[in-house]
């Protein structure tokens, strides 16, 4: 037991990170504890600050809109938590449709689907493609595009408000991801996530890779949900640098030669070698 | 000789790149064209009613960031999220007065907590001794229409179940006196709404003693007519202050009156063709 929870630790902290949220949301609605009142789309923290997801904001002011102060200042400070902070780990550590995948994600290798399934094809700079389109759609239907179809906000509405018809949605993506694509939704064509990826790059908290430790047993590889990001593993120490990792720490929680960490990305070359 | 067959084409760099982009970029407007056809759809939903100090439908659906803190800052629970099925907008709010009308209060909680401005505390608040007072009575939600057919009042039933339900009585809905002809010595008590004061709350809807309500609220905007300039209340001043920016070119152009009229007549190539 103890030792599931060590090789699950981080994947614990995040459900119960997602768990929380949901939970604060859902008691400011249903039993008025305005700890965290609205949805992920905005919010107001503690009844003062605001927040707001930059994406939506982005494309409502693509639509034309003159937006009010509190959403634009809400959307910076999300914006920048990501930015300089915490990376890409909205999609790991916040977003519900996270679980979703998650689970078809571990269906998968459970049913050896990666091996045996009938390839479907899908690049994954979809996203970034799909990230400008509903921009430039937003200004050519006068509605912020992603936001009136996106499934992350259906069905976290869906958790505080009640869901309706939002099941289909969540369960169109939980086939699309064990039955067509590996991580289809989140790795290939969510926008939000690649919003998150693009403004992310420079962000501090990295996982860090010890290469000298590294048995090459490709762990991390199979588990890891961008596994491009982990290219440098077996081949040198350093950073994974790319704004795609999401930061949820499976490849860290699965390595047992201890080669990978959690850690602040150092900017400054270190200039003598250990 | 060409040597068509033993020529391999060559594959460059440059041809491979602008060949990806137009692909990638024909997808995207492939994915573009279907994506535009459902959000065109979706966003029609014209008799939908919108909490109170909501923007015309065009700026809301371009404002409203569909976080829900109005809805759960409504104590009635009146707002409701557009759920998937719904076939609303996806995520905005909106009420339905036959199960929950909105109960007008003076403090207006839904508005003042919107973060985008998709609901404008400017427009239900009025300037009273140099401050501003939220009014709710500036709302407009929509406008009650009475169906005088079910409605039983026109029938003579002494009923005047929307007149006391109304927050605004003799000012939203006043009762006209009429004589009852077929009786001879009743009255019919005729339930009137008034455009300029109702706010659309329906309060009147909700409490209908018909099976299917006979007073119905439908969206200000879709139901309020405009007169246009031409024409005036001669008798009243203020009405005429509607004309003082119109312009005064009034002549209709068409291709046939841009002609001058002795061409017209007199041009003997249109004739002879």
């Amino acid at each position: 037991m103890i030792k599931f929870m060590k090789s699950h630790r981080f994947l614990i902290l995040r459900r119960i990170s997602q768990l929380t949220l949901m939970v604060l949301y859902f008691s400011a609605n249903a039993y008025g504890i305005n700890m965290l009142r609205g949805t992920l789309s905005s919010s107001l923290l503690f009844n003062t600050i605001p927040l707001a997801d930059p994406y939506a904001v982005l494309q409502m002011l693509a639509t034309g809109a003159i937006l009010g102060t509190d959403v634009l200042i809400g959307a910076l400070i999300i914006l920048l938590f990501y930015m300089v902070v915490a990376g890409r780990s909205f999609c790991s550590w916040v977003c519900p449709i996270n679980m979703i995948t998650d689970i078809a994600n571990w269906l998968r290798r459970v049913l050896y689907l990666d091996k045996i399934e009938r390839k479907v094809w899908l690049g994954r700079g979809t996203r970034y493609w799909v990230m400008g389109l509903a921009l430039i759609l937003s200004a050519v239907t006068s509605v912020a595009a992603f936001e009136i179809v996106s499934p992350i906000s259906m069905l976290f509405r869906g958790i505080v408000f009640g869901i309706g018809m939002g099941y289909a949605a969540v369960l169109s993506i939980f086939l699309f991801d064990l039955f067509a694509v590996k991580n289809g939704w989140c790795g290939h064509i969510c926008p939000l996530g690649a919003f998150y990826s693009t403004t992310s790059r420079v962000s501090l908290l990295r996982v860090k890779h010890n290469q000298p430790n590294c048995t090459l047993c490709m762990k991390c590889k199979d588990v890891c949900p961008e596994k491009q990001v982990l290219s440098i593993v077996g081949k040198e120490s350093g950073d994974i640098v790319s704004g795609e990792c999401t930061n949820c720490g499976r490849c860290i929680e699965v390595c047992e030669d201890d080669s990978l960490s959690f850690g602040i990305r150092s900017y400054i070359k270190k200039m003598d070698r250990r | 000789m060409s040597n068509l067959k033993t020529e391999k084409t060559v594959i460059t760099d440059r041809r491979k790149f602008i060949s990806l982009m137009a692909q990638s970029i024909g997808l995207s407007a492939l994915g573009g064209m279907i994506w535009t056809g459902y959000i065109q759809e979706a966003k029609a939903a014209p008799l939908i009613l919108r909490p109170p100090g909501a923007r015309s439908e065009a700026d809301f659906l371009r404002l409203c960031i569909k976080c829900g803190q109005c809805a759960e800052a409504c104590p009635f629970d009146t707002l409701l999220m557009a759920k998937p099925g719904d076939n609303k907008p996806m995520g905005t709010p909106y009420f339905i007065p036959r199960e929950i009308p909105c109960y007008m209060c003076t403090d207006i909680p839904c508005v003042p907590v919107c973060p985008t401005g998709a609901l404008d505390k400017d427009s239900v608040s009025s300037i009273l001794e140099n401050e501003k007072v939220l009014q709710i009575e500036k709302a407009q939600m929509g406008l009650a229409v009475i169906d005088e057919d079910s409605c039983i009042a026109f029938w003579g039933v002494q009923c005047d179940a929307c007149y006391r339900a109304c927050p605004l009585m003799d000012k939203a809905i006043t009762l006209d006196y009429r004589r009852n002809e077929r009786t001879g010595k009743h009255a019919f008590l005729i339930p009137v709404v008034v455009s300029d004061a109702c706010t659309g709350c329906g309060l009147c809807e909700h409490a209908c003693v018909t099976k299917k309500a006979a007073i119905h609220v439908l969206p200000f905007e879709v139901l309020k007519g405009e007169v246009g300039t031409n024409y005036i209340k001669g008798w009243d001043k203020d009405d005429e202050k509607r004309l003082e920016n119109v312009s005064t070119d009034v002549i209709t152009h068409t291709k046939r009156s841009d002609q001058s009229p002795v061409d017209y007549l007199n041009s003997s190539e249109e004739l002879f063709k």
